[in-house]
């Protein structure tokens, strides 16, 4: 451990600007913030003008839900029984992907601490539209058991819009199911189109994660 | 092992002794006296195993009382020092140079609680909220309810009514 300094609470020392060394000597300087993240602002994605082709391309979305493994809470405690042959969540095109960039749903399992939160916002910025995101347990929908927490949020629809809630402290696997169910309705009737609504909100939700994440060190759109 | 209890009460002044079962013993130390015994006990006496260092917040003596559990591993023997130290200027002497993992305690205790440990290492790091600017949330007067209504956006919660008092009115609206 390093020898106890004076730090700034709020300064990450990964974030700040140095000097680095290349493997062929040349030495330049890395500013994470500008180098390693876009700050461009999210875009609206118009539907296809075609009616036809929308509906055709939103029953291929609804047949192709690739969740992010993120697990927040107690729930994520669920996702293994899901994906495993017992419940077997591939009979429904539903599977797991290791990294945000290469799915598009978005499962917040439990409660969130706000710490997660940061992460979860980084995640769900990354992931490619169309995304959706699946919030499970009584903890998103209004703090559950944890609404007098200082620590964790209450309404997860305040940070990320949500695209369908599955109820239950903690719901069952089957219920998980059904939820997934509900969101290829959702997107097959062209409803799930939240990711937009981010977009078109995104000032709204900016104030509000600044709001609890006090130590924004991160550019506005984590693309 | 109440020899040794009796032999430690002569030489550091322990009170409020309290053998709790069989193998688990509480002893009240001085403030000044508590890293010394610990140390002893550590090198002399085969409590090699430290098992945690807590806190309990006791707001009304105005008080916060650090427990360190010690363990010894050849007698299966547990030791609890408890010490008492101000709750307005909470400072007490590290431990970080006897067990290496007595500074993660301590840096949590400094965020949850307020209490400064000079020269343990990492103190002021981030340890579980990031960028906290408010007093430590696990203390007593920290009043966690008013502070998630004013910052988490609390959704409305349906009304409830008293059941007899509603079936009452809904059965037997005359009376």
């Amino acid at each position: 451990m390093s020898e106890d300094k004076d730090l700034n609470k709020f300064e990450n020392p990964y974030y700040a600007k140095r000097e680095v060394t290349g493997p062929d000597g040349e030495v330049f300087i890395v500013d994470p913030i500008k180098d390693y993240f876009s700050d461009e602002r999210p875009r609206v994605y118009e539907p296809n003008s075609i009616p036809v082709i929308e509906n055709f391309l939103n029953w291929a979305r609804s047949e192709s839900l690739w969740v992010l493994g993120f697990g927040t809470g107690c729930g994520s405690i669920e996702i293994p029984p899901l994906i495993t042959p017992r419940f077997d969540a591939f009979r429904f095109g539903v599977q797991m992907r290791p990294t945000p960039r290469q799915s598009n749903v978005f499962i917040i399992s439990g409660y969130l601490a706000i710490k997660t939160l940061k992460r979860v916002i980084r995640s769900y910025e990354q992931m490619q539209n169309p995304k959706y995101v699946l919030a499970l347990g009584s903890c998103t929908v209004n703090g559950g058991m944890y609404f007098d927490s200082y620590n964790t949020i209450n309404r997860l629809d305040h940070y990320i819009p949500v695209d369908a809630y599955v109820a239950g402290c903690m719901p069952r696997p089957e219920a998980l199911l059904a939820g997934f169910n509900k969101l290829k309705e959702l997107i097959r009737e062209g409803k799930a189109e939240n990711a937009n609504e981010y977009a078109r909100n995104f000032d709204w939700y900016k104030a509000n994660q600044k709001k609890i994440i006090k130590d924004w060190n991160m550019p506005d759109y984590n693309w | 092992m109440k020899n040794l209890i009796e032999k430690l009460s002569k030489a550091f002044e322990l009170k409020d002794v309290v053998y709790q079962r069989p193998d688990l013993t509480f002893v009240t130390a001085k403030k000044e006296n508590t890293i010394n015994l610990v140390t002893q006990l550590r090198d002399y006496e085969g409590f090699s195993h430290f098992v945690l260092l807590s806190v309990v917040d006791w707001i009304e003596d105005n008080v916060f009382q650090l427990t360190y559990f010690l363990n010894n591993p050849t007698e299966k023997y547990d030791l609890a020092i408890r010490c008492i130290i101000d709750r307005d200027e909470a400072t007490m002497t590290s431990a970080h140079h006897l067990w290496k993992q007595v500074a993660t305690y301590q840096r949590e205790l400094k965020e949850m609680y307020g209490i400064e440990f000079p020269g343990s290492p990492g103190l002021n790091e981030n340890f579980i909220l990031e960028g906290w600017d408010n007093i430590p949330p696990m203390r007593r007067d920290f009043d966690t309810k008013k502070y998630a209504a004013e910052t988490f956006f609390p959704r409305e919660r349906p009304k409830t009514n008293d059941p007899a008092e509603y079936m009452k009115s809904k059965l037997y609206p005359e009376e």
